[in-house]
């Protein structure tokens, strides 16, 4: 296929540089400077895409953000597909090879578009939710079918290899669009001194500058934005981004930029210098002013059939015309309700192509561009409108009809205009959606008939987002508004005189939404309001009918501004039909809310370098190596990779774990305990913020001593414990749980600076300096003899002691506590010295069969001796009391430490309080599940009330049986009752209720 | 994303640097022990959810780790003004309804 449509000259293409590039199947040809868009105009490829709903034919309609229709899928690899490009949008490379969204079996032959075309009575708004209403149950059936009827693209099934970064500024002036407000507002700002970003969504800067018919200081406009863009780069405090979309206006002017990289070169991002570029940019700005200068999209005229192929945006017309090089068709018709429409007319006339006629709402239109027109011998059809489109997969004429706007309704008799193409313009509505995203309403102008922003502070409006149409106002507002910028930042705003540019006398528009039909809108031919949701006017009448009146029920009934498009071409329209319908203004009508984003976003450019390992950090210990070396399994434990066991050969799990338990009781083990959190406390003061921190009493510890301690919040129940030791008087070193460990600073911090500022005490977090390696079992003292300096005897290091050493000749902490119930040294040395320690440890330890286990081991043998995990057994409704552990409860303390006064409330002291309990399954064999529900009775009635839940359950190797820990309504009233337990089989245990406490419950394994 | 002033670190800081700790100027009764059940379940668990003004407590969790207060709209995200613990805030919902009764008394 040739291109066509290609004019021989004109346009910002680069005729000498053609591109191949595949749409459907086919292979075409287009030129360096092409969009996707442009270049399937200029092959004659009419028929782009099916409608999402109808799957109607739809062509180009538009020629930027704005497009609803031209919505591709793009990729020549698995791995390098994106979903729902807007071909307006895409610029063309070689290679380029892009599909139709939707379409089975193809955009030219498709399947339900033959159910589509049965007619729209068939699809009102809701009909899938009508018509699949019943049976509910087979609701999951027809989505499968409705799902893939209706859909927008698909993900790629193979992982993106594209590098995406985040980059975070912070600006004095960010500037939102490069066209003549946004380059004049840059130019007063920039020549103030002021840091600038400048961005602009499209290929090159200059926005509606590229293809004006108006000069600037006598040359063409494109000329000014050469010149301009020039000086603005020799200005070292700008920062010009173009293919960059301000995306997301967010609280306190933080807007994010997305800058598309290298898509306009390859599927996936090219090499240089031996590496992959980064495919994106998002820029996180922060900025002391925003000029919004995103200008204003035409709005287009909902006539019948307003969506086959061939009808256009009048804008987009000149567009591809001056641009492109590209004109979309033979014959135009035009349909428009202002001056600014003409000039497709013009440029269409210009090309060498027939305009049939211009038809124009307006009874009297006047203005130097009617002239123009006129002068061209172009025949103008006043007071009228195009009511209806021909033609199924292209434009074959248009319907024209005299309308009465104010009565709604078509005069006289019609007459069919033969044409392929129909431009339509209804006038302008400003790009406001940056100015809604922090949530401000926008006002209604009624001289614009347009939404314009309501205010955000810190940003200041330019050029068509303020409703400024013609070249002379917009340049004019956007260079105060640069300079107004750069005087809000703290700069000496310089003045800039505006360029010469002709004035233009401008006729007065005349407000016209949906063009009246000689049918009423329900019986009408389909007059489409948003095309990329397939939503008509009859649908919003309907939907106003059935009594979704607010306008954000309308949106959400019908479709209108969904997804991606965001309400860019049919809010106003879908307003104004809601309007009228409901016999309300606009403005009372109202707007739905804009959300970010603008346009669609690949999730890596918002992931950036936060993918895998940079998302969610590892943290390892410095034993790490040592425990690979041992073959370990780990277990995330919150970010620490820890041991979970280490199986030996082809051991499994259970088996591991079995022999890992047996090591610790009959022989010694290894645990690496480094993740426990570590806070040093300092201050004259620490001890007593430790007695308010604390449930229990730290008066009488003494220096070389160590305590366990358990942490409530003020509601009294459990947040955390941990072992302290006392260094010296006033120095002690806390642990803490290994997942609450910055929480429990965080609190102390809390505590510290809002409650009680006068203790002297400083806290300091110490995990990452100190690695701590726990040797337990029978024979830990004989081990801990061969590797330390000091007397380990039980007299010299008697049990909660803790003593300075050298061991293995580093410095090192032994603290003498027991989470195994045996006897017990946890070894703490500085970090950096952790792999000769544990080297010295196994040398040593061989004779004694030293056993590396994991936290699964771990687990066990503290619940065999009823530790409570803080966590596994508590959830934040659990006090010291429902743990047993009213020795660790301090009463006497003299100030009302924190939790206290809450235990004496009155739903602390029911007696029916789930408590901890140990759970002995009657069948030895029977492991409980984890989160069982306890029940009282073995017979299954309805209601069933539950007493409790399983929090702990294991196989106990020293026991021979499973046990489990449970929290149980008054459970230690309960002690030697059966209860039941289901598991996810379906079958049903009894168990004894037992004291958590299954071994060694006196105590006497430690106190050796 | 807030911009955030944090009133130790004399600087305006981005929102991901801290966290909010809900209503600020809960007082902790002083006296926990003769404090009725009701004061103390009040103190424990009942808190504001004002639209428009509303005074926070942040925490500058990975700045200067301090904590200060806040004065927010909660409708429109406006922050009025910080301030460090123990003092009290200037922007209140009585000052901005004062202003507004004497616009009214003006009438």
């Amino acid at each position: 296929m040739s291109q066509r449509n290609r004019l021989g000259t004109g346009g910002r293409i680069d005729r000498t540089r053609p591109l191949s590039f595949n749409f459907n199947g086919v292979s075409l040809q287009g030129f360096a400077g092409d969009t996707l868009a442009s270049a399937l105009l200029a092959n004659g490829v009419d028929v782009v895409n099916r409608s999402f709903k109808y799957a109607r034919p739809r062509g180009v309609m538009a020629a930027g953000a704005d497009e609803p229709n031209a919505i591709v899928q793009l990729g020549s690899t698995e791995a390098g597909q994106v979903p729902n490009v807007r071909a307006t949008q895409q610029a063309l490379y070689n290679g380029l090879v892009a599909k139709s969204t939707n379409g089975w079996p193809n955009v030219d032959r498709d399947v339900m578009g033959l159910l589509g075309s049965l007619g729209g009575q068939f699809m009102p708004p809701g009909f899938y939710y009508k018509t699949f209403m019943t049976p509910a149950s087979a609701w999951p059936k027809y989505e499968q079918y409705i799902r893939k009827a209706a859909g927008l693209g698909r993900s790629p099934v193979e992982s993106d290899p594209d590098i995406y970064d985040h980059m975070n500024h912070h600006c004095d002036v960010l500037i939102v669009g490069a066209g003549p407000s946004g380059l004049a507002a840059a130019l007063a700002a920039g020549r103030s001194g002021a840091r600038v970003i400048l961005c602009d969504e499209q290929e090159e800067m200059g926005g509606s500058l590229l293809d004006s018919r108006e000069s600037i200081d006598g040359s063409p406009a494109a000329e000014w934005v050469a010149t301009v863009l020039a000086e603005l780069a020799t200005l070292p405090d700008v920062l010009l981004l173009a293919r960059t979309t301000a995306n997301g206006y967010h609280d306190h002017n933080f807007v994010t930029l997305h800058e598309r990289r290298t898509e306009h070169l390859a599927d996936l991002a090219p090499q240089a210098n031996g590496r992959r570029q980064s495919r994106a940019r998002m820029h996180k700005v922060r900025a002391k002013r925003v000029v919004l200068a995103t200008g204003a999209l035409e709005r287009p005229l909902v006539y019948g059939r307003n969506d086959v192929p061939g009808n256009m945006l009048a804008g987009a017309v000149s567009t591809f015309i001056r641009r492109y090089g590209v004109i979309p068709g033979k014959t135009l018709v035009l349909s428009t309700t202002n001056d600014h429409g003409y000039r497709a007319a013009l440029d269409w006339h210009d090309a060498g192509r027939t305009v049939v006629a211009i038809v124009d709402a307006r009874d009297k239109p006047d203005g130097d561009l009617v002239a123009a027109a006129r002068s061209r011998n172009i025949r103008v059809i006043s007071g009228s409108a195009v009511i209806e489109a021909q033609g199924k997969k292209r434009v074959t004429s248009a319907v024209v009809a005299a309308i009465d706007i104010e009565g709604f309704r078509v005069m006289g008799s019609t007459q069919e205009l033969g044409c392929d193409t129909i431009a339509s313009s209804g006038g302008y509505s400003p790009v406001i959606h940056l100015a809604a995203h922090t949530g401000r309403r926008p006002v209604w102008r009624e001289d614009l008939f347009g939404f314009v922003s309501g205010g955000v502070p810190g940003q200041i409006a330019a050029g068509g987002v303020n409703g400024r149409w013609s070249l002379r106002d917009a340049l004019e507002d956007g260079f105060e508004a640069g300079a107004r910028a750069a005087a809000e930042a703290g700069l000496n705003a310089v003045t800039v005189t505006p360029p010469a540019v002709a004035a233009v006398r401008e006729g007065k528009a005349v407000a016209l939404y949906e063009v009246p039909h000689t049918k009423p809108t329900m019986r009408a031919p389909k007059q489409f309001v948003d095309q990329q949701n397939d939503v008509t006017a009859a649908g919003i009448e309907l939907a106003t009918r059935e009594g979704f009146e607010s306008i954000e029920h309308v949106k959400r009934y019908t479709g209108l501004g969904f997804g991606t498009d965001q309400g860019k071409l049919g809010n106003i329209n879908g307003m104004a039909i809601a309007a009228r319908v409901t016999k309300q203004t606009i403005p009372e009508t109202g707007t739905t809310v804009f959300r970010p984003n603008y346009t669609p976003i690949a999730f890596g450019a918002i992931a950036g370098r936060h993918c895998d390992e940079l998302f969610d950090p590892r943290r390892y210990t410095a034993l790490h190596a040592s425990h690979l070396e041992r073959g370990a399994k780990f277990e995330e434990v919150g970010q620490w990779m820890r041991p979970w066991y280490f199986p030996r050969g082809t051991e499994s799990m259970h088996d591991a774990v079995q022999r890992e338990c047996r090591a610790v009781r009959e022989g010694v083990g290894m645990l690496d305990a480094s993740t426990l959190g570590k806070i040093e406390i300092q201050g004259k003061d620490a001890r007593e913020f430790l007695n308010r921190l604390y449930t229990n009493a730290w008066t009488k510890l003494e220096p070389g001593k160590c305590r366990y301690g358990l942490m409530c919040k003020d509601d009294g129940m459990v947040m955390d414990d941990g072992v302290t030791a006392c260094l010296a008087e006033n120095h002690f070193h806390m642990t803490t749980t290994t997942g609450g460990a910055a929480g429990v600073l965080d609190w102390m911090e809390l505590w510290h600076q809002t409650e009680w500022p006068e203790l002297e005490v400083y806290f300091n977090s110490t995990t990452d300096n100190w690695v701590a390696m726990t040797i337990t079992g029978p024979k830990a003292r004989k081990l801990l003899a061969e590797v330390a300096d000091i007397d380990v005897s039980a007299e010299a290091f008697p049990y909660m002691d803790w003593r300075e050493a050298k061991v293995a000749g580093v410095p090192a902490r032994i603290f003498r506590i027991s989470f195994t119930g045996e006897l017990s040294y946890e070894i703490n040395v500085q970090a950096n010295y952790a792999m000769h320690v544990c080297k010295a440890l196994f040398e040593k330890g061989a004779k004694y069969d030293l056993t590396p286990y994991g936290t699964e081991t771990m687990h066990v043998l503290r619940a065999e001796k009823g530790f409570v995990i803080i966590g596994q057994e508590t959830d934040g409704s659990v006090t010291p009391e429902d743990l047993g552990m009213q020795w660790c409860v301090g009463y006497k303390k003299p100030y009302s430490w924190i939790g206290r006064r809450a235990l004496s409330r009155p739903d602390t002291r029911r007696t029916d309080r789930k408590q901890l309990v140990g759970l002995k399954p009657l069948d030895p064999k029977v492991v409980l599940q984890e989160g069982a529900q306890i029940v009282l009775e073995k017979e299954i009635k309805i209601p069933m009330p539950m007493y409790g839940h399983v929090t702990s359950s294991y196989f106990s190797p020293v026991l021979g049986h499973g046990f489990a820990l449970a929290l149980l309504k008054g459970g230690s009233e309960r002690m030697g009752q059966t209860v039941y337990l289901s598991s996810g089989d379906g079958s049903l245990h009894a168990a004894e209720v037992v004291s958590p406490v299954f071994y060694d419950p006196k105590g006497t394994r430690h106190h050796v | 994303m807030l911009h955030i002033y944090c009133p130790h670190c004399d600087e305006h800081r981005e929102e991901e640097e801290f966290r909010s700790k809900g209503e600020a100027h809960i007082a902790r009764p002083p006296e926990p022990e003769s404090a009725s059940d009701e004061d103390w379940g009040n103190y424990l668990f009942f808190r504001k959810n004002p639209r428009g003004l509303h005074h926070e407590q942040w925490f500058h969790a990975v700045g200067c780790r301090k904590f200060f207060n806040v004065t927010r709209d909660t409708v429109s995200y406006e922050i009025l003004e910080t301030y460090k613990p123990g003092q009290q805030p200037v922007v209140t919902a009585e000052s901005r309804n004062g202003s507004a009764s004497d616009k009214g008394a003006a009438k």
